[in-house]
């Protein structure tokens, strides 16, 4: 490591500069296989970015429908209001509550009534109708049933209503995605990797007699693998950048035709300029992490002899 | 200076190429290394470049001692050793000037010094006018000159050749001859491998013999194997 490490004197940057232009040569002397593991990696990084796309905007939704996922306490309809509202004083008290909110009879009739449009065929539904409640959001949802047995024992519960099969759905919706998604993110990093690490080796493979009298003349191993590397990281850069703006336009389409079908507004999808960022950063790194370890790779097995 | 001390080398396949071999080479000299076929020679030539590490016995090369040197010194080992082959090994997508440029850009020297010194030793080699040419458009004498001049080119204190003569005709190795002569009396070691009997004895020089991986002579007597031969 020492030769790389002192000063920037003009003899490294001038040495640097060969070996990237080196390189950048090598890549285009193997135009066709560049050009093949540039694909490949463009493909495999766009699947990946979509994937990833895809969960961030799934697992938001399912937060916000976990979030509306609410329990309602119905309150037994002999209690006057005054002491139905110590149920909801109760009710707070136990765990696993995020918020627990009283509504009367006659706030439910009127909330029921706004949701149907107010129209002229509720106007005349008794208050009676409807039941004091209390209204409750948790604050771990897969220890729902727990929660809810608790809540029924409450004096002045009537019975709770809650729907706890679609809260384990979430979870384990979201487990799934998770585990599918880093499983399908593994192997096609995996794709990439030994796409280009062939790449490399073939353009080794080709360069044999070069790289036997750089040896027999002296040059480093450090000197004769820089190439391959500049390579490596110039086909991962080059195709995470495709794809980055691949992915952008694919991902605005996209959401595009969902926001046309979807009139009742049930997905909620985040403009892609928030993701930008995180975006980058997740190409970049794909890109740079296969193409200089997709080098190395296929370098150590060509160079320790 | 190269000096090997009761080195044996037996390859993995079994092959005994070299039996307690004692030899010294010192700096300025210019010596034969002769022998029969499968006698060892190359692989003393693969030993010293340190491509080979012997089954026994220690080898020391120009200050570097072989069966100590850290992977990491051996390019620094090889500069101080110009190696050239039989078969030319140039580089056929390049130009001569840039073959000889090449062997100087991979040890990091810059283009003014690849500017100053490549046309220095094409000259010396007597191709000062063939530098724009692919190797492919150069005889087979031309060729080996164009190896010579890429092997000099770091101003190695040892040039190695490997039946340098080989593959050309008697005229033409006799001008390599004469070549290497130059060069070594310019001040750099010549080992030179060969079995062409004639060649040798043309030349008043120490001759290494060796057969069946033992030196059986070493003097200035000329060629010394199974007459014959
Ligand atoms: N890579 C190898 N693996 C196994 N055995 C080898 C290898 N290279 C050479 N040998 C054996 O070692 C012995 C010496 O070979 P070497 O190449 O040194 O001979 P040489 O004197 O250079 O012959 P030539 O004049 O034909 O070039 C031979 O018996 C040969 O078969
Ligand atoms: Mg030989």
């Amino acid at each position: 490591m020492t030769e790389w490490t002192g000063t920037i004197s003009m003899k490294r940057i001038r040495k640097l500069g060969y070996l990237f232009k080196e390189g950048v040569r090598n890549m285009f002397t193997h135009g066709f296989m560049s050009f093949a593991a540039i694909c490949v990696t463009v493909a495999c990084l766009v699947i990946i970015g979509s994937f990833s796309s895809i969960l961030y905007n799934l697992s938001r939704m399912v937060k916000t429908l976990e979030r509306e996922n609410q329990i309602t306490a119905f309150i037994d309809d002999s209690y006057d209001e005054q002491t139905a509202k110590t149920v909801e004083t109760a009710i707070r008290r136990l765990d696993n509550i995020r918020e627990a909110n009283f509504v009367s009879r006659k706030e439910a009739g009127r909330r029921f009534i706004e949701q149907q449009g107010g129209g002229e065929a509720y106007q005349g539904i008794d208050e009676k109708t409807f039941s004091d409640r209390v209204v409750i959001t948790l604050e771990d949802n897969s220890k729902m049933a727990e929660t809810v047995a608790l809540v029924e024992q409450i004096h002045g519960v009537d019975h709770v209503n809650a729907r706890e099969e679609l809260a384990e759905g979430f979870t384990t919706l979201q487990r799934v995605l998770n585990i599918a998604s880093a499983a399908i993110i593994l192997i096609l990093l995996i794709v990439s990797l030994f796409m280009i690490s062939n790449t490399i080796k073939l353009a080794m493979y080709d360069r044999r007699d070069e790289i036997g009298i750089m040896k027999m003349v002296g040059a480093t191993n450090r000197f004769i693998r820089f190439p391959y590397m500049v390579e490596g990281f110039l086909i991962g850069v080059i195709a995470a950048a495709l794809a980055f703006f691949i992915d952008w336009g694919i991902y605005n389409l996209i959401a595009k035709q969902i926001q046309n079908v979807d009139a009742l507004k049930l997905f909620d999808i985040v403009p892609f300029s928030k993701l930008l960022l995180p975006m980058i950063a997740t190409f970049g790194a794909a890109g740079l992490f296969v193409g200089i370890f997709g080098s190395v790779m296929s370098i150590r097995k060509f160079l320790d002899v | 200076m190269i000096e090997f001390k009761n080195v044996t080398m037996v390859y993995d396949q079994g092959n005994r190429a070299l039996e307690n071999v004692s030899l010294k080479i010192d700096d300025g000299e210019f010596v034969f290394l002769v022998g029969p076929s499968g006698s060892g020679k190359s692989t003393i030539i693969r030993l010293l470049t340190a491509e080979l590490e012997p089954t026994s016995g220690s080898i020391s090369v120009n200050g570097y001692q072989l069966d100590r040197i850290k992977s990491r010194q051996i390019p620094y080992l090889r500069r101080t050793v110009g190696v050239i082959f039989q078969d030319f090994r140039l580089i056929e997508n390049k130009t001569v000037f840039d073959n000889v440029a090449f062997s100087m850009r991979v040890v990091g020297a810059s283009n003014k010094q690849i500017k100053k010194r490549v046309p220095y030793v094409l000259d010396l080699v007597g191709l000062e006018n063939r530098g724009r040419r692919y190797p492919t458009e150069l005889s087979g004498g031309e060729q080996q000159r164009v190896a010579i001049a890429r092997a000099l080119v770091n101003n190695p204190s040892m040039i190695i050749a490997d039946e340098p003569t080989g593959n050309l005709d008697p005229v033409r190795s006799y001008e390599i001859m004469m070549l290497l002569e130059r060069i070594n009396a310019l001040g750099t070691t010549v080992v030179v491998v060969t079995h062409e009997r004639e060649l040798v004895n043309r030349f008043t020089k120490r001759v290494i013999a060796i057969d069946e991986g033992n030196v059986i002579n070493d003097g200035m007597d000329g060629y010394y194997i199974n007459e014959e031969n």
